[in-house]
């Protein structure tokens, strides 16, 4: 355990504004081994992208303030130089973007891309990184990669991009994926090739994988531990099995009764989470889903709950219902879900 | 019954890249597409992008005319209607738009917004519209006291519910929603969702739901149409689609939605390649290059709906699910 590939502790974002502080994200903890896919989960404002941008020290904006520890292999990420970062970033630590089309540069082709990313990193000659690019778009499925190589941007639908940007993050085998909303752009038919060609490369590659996403759905199929996010805290952190299973936080309960599913009998209604997310400016001292949450007492307004393993090792939640109360209470609102109540 | 409304053989070709002389390409947005809605039914027309759904959906308020085809709303004619009958259909015919952020007036406020349908149709003096659009904001779960504020005071979900009140001021009998949700976060989405569920109890209304998420389409819909590359290629009730789909893209579509479950067997179907262009789409069943039951046939003859049990249609030369007789037919 004492060489966790990512360990964040206690990781802030906060943007100055004209309105006031925006606590984007209010004190991550993580930790993350080599060759595990670590699913996020959470809506948007939920701190889930902006915080792996701030380990990777991509926010480039002047009145952000980044506070706590990002330690990749026991290094500060957050106190690292924006050079040492440049030879990390690409290299160790890759990142695909929800956006293929802003994210590659249209005026160069694609081989051209991942060439300059290979040799931006590796003492290698062109015609060598020119090749490798061939097998990385091989390998992820391009057809008649050999030609395509020398083709732009825009030659390539949205799906094909995408394979395009995976390539080029695993050009130099990163040892962390980064994945923010991969497949969101995307048809249905497109993102399910995307889901099986990162599932394949995770176990050719050997590269953890942070999966950053909003579809419950997705992360079910891929993540071996999920951490769910809101309003820029973690409120639960388990594998995937124990959080599907027994999911503790009442902001996941809503979360998964408010997604229309295509297994099992239609629902007479959703169980919508009334309400919406509270200003990241003005966060209630307590918890910060107590506004919305059905099951709230006292203790919610007052106390901001801690993220412990409250229902057994490694299942943790930031959630102040006594453990009786909270079955009683996640009962009732799956009755209500079916129509009962 | 009549239905309320009938999409008879519809086509829409755009033209692209044409110049002053002619030339350039057509686009088949739509080709030939036929169904009916009944009065409170809601059908649910899915696809993936480039399908062509949003375009129907627009050729079904008259925003688009259509190439080729008819539209028949209660009984009549709508395709050629012109100036007072125009005017006339749009009070009983509505849409809600995916955009909340885009379809509204960022200059106007709440109480014009909403207000404005009703007095481009005549209908009350001023103060009575006043009265209705307080009235129609409490109906989709805003406050009245909104009624001076601007579309940028409001969250997403929020405008889509100041949507959903325009669209119904004028007292609509049919609604198209163009993707409703598909812009909103789950947690609204699935608010949004039952408040169209809730109006459609309340005032009997008809909805055509257009949306690319088969989850969120068989929950709110009663049949389901799947449209692909701009033809119909099945058409069912909703609960039958899912559990015995005919046509080889539904069957590929559904399998390939991720299942909220880790321990659901992964048996997607992955289709191969990207949907092909519209401007020259392929030979026969438009299908054929990427469906993996597809034989010499699909590629020579474009397979014709035909009825099978259950109120199902589709368009394939190897159905599934269905018995075998009616499979050779």
């Amino acid at each position: 355990m004492t060489d966790a590939l990512l360990e964040l502790r206690g990781l802030r974002v906060s943007f100055r504004t004209e309105q006031g502080v925006v606590q984007a994200v209010d004190g991550l903890d993580l930790t993350l081994q080599a060759g595990e896919v670590l699913g996020v989960v959470g809506e948007s404002g939920s701190g889930k992208s902006v915080s792996m941008l701030a380990l990777l020290g991509l926010i480039d904006d002047p009145n952000v303030e980044i506070e706590g520890e990002a330690l990749f292999r026991g290094r500060d990420l957050l106190k690292m130089g924006e050079r040492e970062l440049r030879g990390l970033r690409g290299r160790q630590v890759s990142m695909i973007f929800q956006d293929p089309m802003t994210s590659l540069n249209p005026v160069y082709s694609v081989g051209w891309q991942i060439a300059e990313q290979i040799r931006t990193h590796e003492q290698v000659p062109k015609r060598v990184a020119q090749r490798r690019a061939v097998e990385l778009l091989e390998s992820v499925g391009i057809p008649d990669a050999g030609r395509r190589v020398g083709d732009y941007p825009h030659q390539f639908s949205g799906g094909m991009r995408q394979r395009v940007m995976i390539a080029m993050a695993l050009s130099c085998s990163p040892e962390l994926l980064i994945a923010d909303e991969p497949t969101t752009a995307l048809d249905v038919t497109i993102q399910a090739q995307i889901l099986e060609l990162l599932d394949s490369l995770r176990v050719d590659v050997g590269a953890a994988v942070i999966l950053i996403t909003h579809d419950i759905g997705v992360v079910a199929g891929l993540a071996d531990r999920v951490m769910v996010m809101y309003a820029g805290r973690a409120v639960e952190r388990a594998t995937t099995l124990d959080l599907f299973d027994r999911p503790q936080h009442p902001y996941t309960w809503g979360l998964m009764g408010s997604v229309p599913r295509l297994d099992g009998d239609k629902p007479k209604r959703l169980a919508a989470i009334p309400g919406q997310p509270p200003s990241l400016i003005s966060l209630p001292p307590g918890c910060s889903f107590a506004p919305r949450c059905p099951h709230r007492f006292e203790a919610c307004d007052l106390t901001r709950p801690a993220l412990e393993a409250r229902a057994g090792e490694g299942h943790l939640d930031a959630c102040l219902l006594p453990a009786d109360a909270r079955a009683a209470a996640h009962a009732t609102q799956l009755a209500a879900a079916r129509g009962e109540a | 019954m009549t239905p309320l409304l009938e999409v008879i053989d519809v086509s829409k070709h755009f033209h692209i890249g044409r110049g002053l002389f002619g030339g350039g390409d057509v686009v088949h947005a739509v080709d030939g597409v036929s169904f009916e809605v009944q009065e409170g039914e809601t059908l649910g027309l899915v696809g993936e992008s480039g399908c062509g759904k949003s375009t129907l959906g627009r050729c079904i308020v008259r925003l688009h005319e259509p190439t080729g085809g008819s539209i028949r709303f209660d009984g009549e004619d709508i395709t050629q209607v012109k100036g007072k009958q125009l005017r006339a259909l749009r009070r009983d015919v509505q849409i809600v738009f995916q955009d909340p952020y885009a379809s509204l007036n960022p200059r106007r406020r709440l109480g014009h917004i909403v207000g404005m349908p009703m007095q481009v149709h005549g209908m009350g003096s001023s103060s009575e519209i006043r009265e209705r659009v307080a009235a129609l904001l409490r109906l989709v779960g805003l406050s009245p006291e909104h009624i001076n504020r601007y579309p940028h005071e409001f969250s997403g979900g929020q405008r889509q519910r100041i949507g959903v009140a325009r669209a119904l001021a004028v007292n609509p009998r049919l609604v198209v929603c163009d993707e409703p949700v598909s812009a909103l976060d789950v947690s609204i989405q699935a608010q949004v969702i039952n408040l169209l569920d809730d109006l459609q109890d309340d005032l009997g209304l008809t909805y055509v739901f257009i949306a690319h998420d088969l989850a969120v389409v068989r929950h709110v819909s009663d049949r389901i149409a799947v449209m692909y590359l701009g033809k119909l290629v099945e058409v069912a009730p909703a609960e039958q689609l899912y559990r015995a789909p005919v046509h080889p893209y539904t069957e590929a579509l559904l399998s390939a939605v991720p299942v909220p479950d880790p321990r659901a067997p992964r048996d997607r179907i992955v289709l191969t390649g990207d949907v092909p262009s519209p401007v020259s789409p392929p030979s026969g069943c438009r299908f054929h290059p990427r469906c993996r039951y597809a034989t010499e046939i699909c590629g020579r003859e474009e397979p014709p709906l035909i009825a099978h049990a259950d109120g199902r249609v589709a368009a394939c030369h190897h159905p599934l699910n269905v018995p075998a007789a009616a499979a050779s037919n």
